[in-house]
């Protein structure tokens, strides 16, 4: 696996997108920061960003190297090599390169700009720890899509379908259920449904940093046990791991039964 | 070598192999033919480990090839589209499968075979379709195992390479290599196989020498031979 | 009347000069400062030194100074209340007062002043009190760095570090207040300066009034109290220079008004509060040169609230600026600086050449159902925000900032 995952990264870091993917998170990150000069700002912004942004590229990104890589699949499956390695392989091989794209393009700017002597240093790892995640999240749901669909066209239109739902629909019907159901204790569902959305959950891990004043004005007991104290947090990142180790185990069940 | 005991397989409804039998001795070379659908390349790929039959054994030297991944050590296979990462240059590919099996240094002399030394620092993405299929070939021959499995390998290949591709199979079945070919160019097959398997509707119609194929159909030459079978069955 | 007058000025001279000093220590002639005070003459200076007194109930009926050396300890021994003022121009200095009585039918104080004048009372430290520092009816005072650290747990059973009743004009400068139930609270008492205080980690306002008027409170710092300031029912209160600080919880306020008239709130930081300034029934009040900092709401407008101005403010990352229960709005804002601010300046002229709209659809939404504070920031949520901007249905359509500013404000 190690192999096909080293072949896999070196191929994608070369390959124009990742250099398109890099460049414009460092552009990102240098507008944010030198022009605007104010970093408790370019750190909202960014994070806006992440949670938007991470999951489309991861989304698209794996389901075109999917389609992409296809001949070579099918090169390598002749190869006396298991399935679930090359699969994983190639899964690792796209999320990592796209979470280094991430995280330098981001990082450089921000190393430059001093990031190590300011505090926001903890609100910037967090961004850059649930970005990784979301693209390792949404790389391995793409990965999902484009194994049970041989049409590409298909595949894409379930990917970008995905991507909208979990970025803007769900919240939507999220928001619609609380405001129908307003009259009930809402604390217990709100939480599941946040939980059940990995858009949803990392955007609350960053709301726990940056919003943590306005989240502890409201009274539930669970709402306020689950911001108030590291309990949130601990239940956030477990849920988060659970949201890439789910679709992985996918990947490996359904590639093991596939035809190529 | 190769032996296939009542292989099912369905693509959704359509049925595309329904128990095939089939025992392929070591050494020579075996061409499968069938008109397109009738699933030759089904056949091949569930050699192959790509397709996971419905029903029906495989084994390969013995081995049966069910969740098994290491028996491909003994399989050269080349495929039918070679379409390459096309950002890894020719000599880095040729690097790399040689890191995924085993160690060879026969790609010096089939580089040479081919001429592709002028290629060897261009991108894969770069080259033409005929260059691809020399690049595919060379990753196929380069390793020593015991059986070999050819997709179409005539595609795009220029009669200069045409006539070395031919030499080198010789040269293989001359090892003692038992080679499997699937093909459309009749000339070759004729030319090369010694045996040939036919399938038609999912089933094997007829396996044999190219003579005993004649003698069967009353026709003079293969081709005619191969046609007469078509309208036969679909008259 | 003006002879009455020459006579107690030459009696007031004539005493002061011949004012004596007694001294109370454990080895001494006088042992209890009861004793001290029956002994001493009007203006005599009582000087307590170091050691533990077991008293309580002292009360000072005429006027004397009372100065610790080395913070002696008076014991109230949770017996009552320890020290009362009952004369005019009584200075009380120095003393570290301990263990005053809980009631729940008198509040015991560690030092009460009642209904006198002219009164110092600094440089006390207090603890383990029920109410610290009572005014009752009592003007014309000082009250200077004193430090109270009460433990507080329960709002009933607690009292006020400093209280003010029915007391004007006094001083309140440099003290430090924590752990009682209000830090500072005044009712019905007008004309007061509160200044340089820290009230801190207090159960329910660092700083308290109740219908008291003209008062001003300035370079203070509350922190982490259950709200910080709670103004209700008062007129021509001036609020300057203050910090508002980590006010955090569900009914947590930097500043609550309610009620309030022609107020001035000028030069404060208010820095991650869960609200920072609650509105309700309040008017005509001006708003210049704050900065919201990091607060879950900044202003939070509960309705009744008319010509107030907002100018020249900063509000900065909070999670919402504005929050606004009605349609109607007779406030102004303008010439503020908003970091949510997206538009542009083409003319650089330092003003952003579209309006901002402080007042999101979607705190609209969370002040119905307060669950939905979860999907804060999501992109569903931008998109009706961004709808509800250009064509408002839910948040007053008038309310806006015109002349949003794209730097920074300084001043």
């Amino acid at each position: 696996m190690l192999k096909i995952l080293k072949y896999s990264f070196f191929d994608l870091m070369r390959s124009r997108w990742s250099y398109v993917y890099f460049g414009f998170y460092l552009l990102l990150g240098v507008v944010l920061l030198f022009l605007n000069n104010d970093l408790s700002k370019a750190v909202i912004t960014l994070m806006n960003v992440i949670i938007v942004l991470v999951p489309l590229i991861g989304t698209i990104f794996g389901v075109m190297y999917y389609y992409n890589s296809k001949e070579f699949t099918e090169l390598l499956l002749a190869q006396p090599l298991k399935r679930s390695s090359i699969f994983l392989g190639q899964y690792l091989g796209v999320a990592l390169s796209l979470s280094m794209s991430l995280i330098l393009g981001l990082g450089i700017p921000f190393v430059f700009y001093g990031l190590f002597k300011s505090n926001a240093i903890w609100d910037f790892s967090l961004l850059l720890i649930t970005g990784t995640f979301l693209t390792l999240i949404f790389t391995a749901l793409a990965f999902n899509i484009a194994l049970s669909n041989e049409n590409k066209i298909k595949g894409f239109g379930y990917a970008i379908l995905l991507w909208l739902f979990l970025a803007i629909i769900y919240d939507g019907i999220f928001l619609m259920t609380l405001i129908f159901f307003e009259d009930y204790p809402l604390d217990k569902l709100s939480l599941v449904g946040t939980m059940l959305n990995p858009i949803d959950l990392s955007r609350t891990l960053i709301l726990l940093k940056l919003d943590i004043s306005a989240l502890l004005g409201y009274t539930g007991a669970i709402f306020k046990q689950f911001f108030g104290t590291s309990f949130g947090l601990v239940v956030s990142f477990v849920m988060l791991v659970i949201w890439v180790v789910l679709p992985v185990l996918r990947i490996m069940f359904k590639s093991k039964r596939k035809d190529f | 070598m190769v032996s296939i005991e009542n292989l099912h397989k369905k693509f959704g409804k359509n049925e595309v192999l329904k128990g095939v039998d089939l025992n392929i001795k070591s050494g020579g070379i075996f061409a499968v033919l069938g008109p397109n659908g009738s699933g030759k390349t089904t056949l091949i790929k569930s050699v192959l480990g790509m397709v996971i039959p419905n029903k029906g054994t495989i084994t390969v030297q013995g081995e049966n090839i069910k969740k098994n991944s290491s028996y491909r050590h003994k399989i050269d296979y080349l495929p039918q589209i070679a379409n390459f990462p096309s950002n890894l240059k020719v000599k880095e590919l040729i690097r790399m499968i040689k890191d995924l099996r085993n160690h060879t240094n026969d790609d010096h002399n089939l580089i040479q075979l081919f001429k592709l030394e002028p290629f060897l620092d261009k991108k894969l993405g770069n080259l033409s379709g005929g260059t691809k299929q020399k690049v595919n070939i060379v990753l196929t021959f380069m390793f020593d195992s015991p059986l070999i499995i050819l997709d179409e390998p005539t595609t795009g290949l220029d009669p200069i390479s045409l006539i070395r591709l031919k030499e080198l199979i010789q040269k293989e079945k001359s090892k003692g290599k038992t080679i499997l070919i699937t093909s459309h160019i009749m000339s070759f097959v004729e030319e090369v196989s010694d045996e040939i398997v036919f399938l038609l509707e999912g089933k094997i119609y007829f396996k044999g020498t190219i003579s005993e194929l004649k003698t069967k159909t009353n026709q003079p030459d293969f081709e005619h031979a191969i046609a007469s079978i078509l309208t036969d069955n679909h008259a | 009347m003006k002879l009455k007058l020459l006579f107690t000025a030459i009696m007031f001279m004539v005493t002061s000069l011949g004012a004596q000093t007694i001294n109370v220590c454990n080895s001494c002639d006088v042992t209890s400062l009861t004793r001290a005070i029956s002994l001493a003459k009007p203006f005599d200076t009582v000087i307590v030194k170091k050691g533990t007194y077991k008293e309580h109930n002292i009360v000072i009926d005429k006027p004397l100074t009372l100065v610790g050396k080395n913070y002696p300890v008076i014991d109230g021994e949770l017996k009552g209340e320890v020290i009362t003022i009952i004369s005019d121009s009584v200075t009380v200095d120095g003393l570290f007062i301990i263990n005053v009585g809980t009631s729940y039918t008198e509040d015991y104080a560690a030092i009460r002043v009642k209904k006198s004048k002219h009164f110092t009372i600094q440089n006390l430290v207090l603890e383990k009190l029920f109410f610290g520092i009572y005014l009752e009816k009592s003007s014309y005072g000082k009250v200077y760095h004193n430090k109270i650290i009460g433990d507080a747990v329960e709002e009933y059973n607690s009292g006020n570090g400093i209280q003010l009743w029915y007391s004007h004009y006094v001083d309140i400068e440099h003290n430090f207040v924590e752990h009682v139930r209000d830090g500072i609270y005044l009712e019905f008492s007008d004309n007061c300066v509160i200044k340089n205080n820290v009230s801190a980690e207090n159960l329910r306002y660092g700083l308290h009034f109740m219908f008291s008027n003209d008062d001003i409170y300035q370079d203070n710092t509350f922190e982490n109290n259950g709200a910080g300031v709670a103004v209700m029912f008062s007129k021509k209160i001036k609020m300057l220079n203050n910090q508002f600080r980590e006010n955090w919880g569900t009914a947590s306020y930097g500043l609550l008004l309610k009620e309030i008239n022609d107020a001035e709130i000028i030069g404060n930081t208010f820095e991650e509060n869960t609200i920072g300034i609650n509105l309700e029934g309040s008017n005509r009040i001006t708003y210049k040169n704050n900065n919201f900092t990091n607060n879950g709401w900044a202003i939070k407008v509960r309705g009744a609230c008319y010509t107030n101005h907002f100018v020249e403010n900063n509000f900065l990352y909070n999670s919402f600026d504005i929050s606004y229960n009605s349609k109607v709005n007779d406030n102004i804002f303008d010439k503020n600086y908003w970091s949510n601010y997206t538009g542009y300046d083409l003319d650089k002229d330092g003003i952003g050449d579209v309006p901002y709209r402080p007042v999101k659809l979607f705190s609209y939404i969370v002040n119905r159902t307060p669950e939905t504070i979860i999907l804060l920031r999501s992109l569903f949520i931008d998109i009706i925000d961004f709808s509800e901007k250009v064509s408002p249905v839910f948040t007053p359509d008038n309310l806006m900032d015109n002349n949003p500013q794209t730097k920074r404000i300084t001043w």
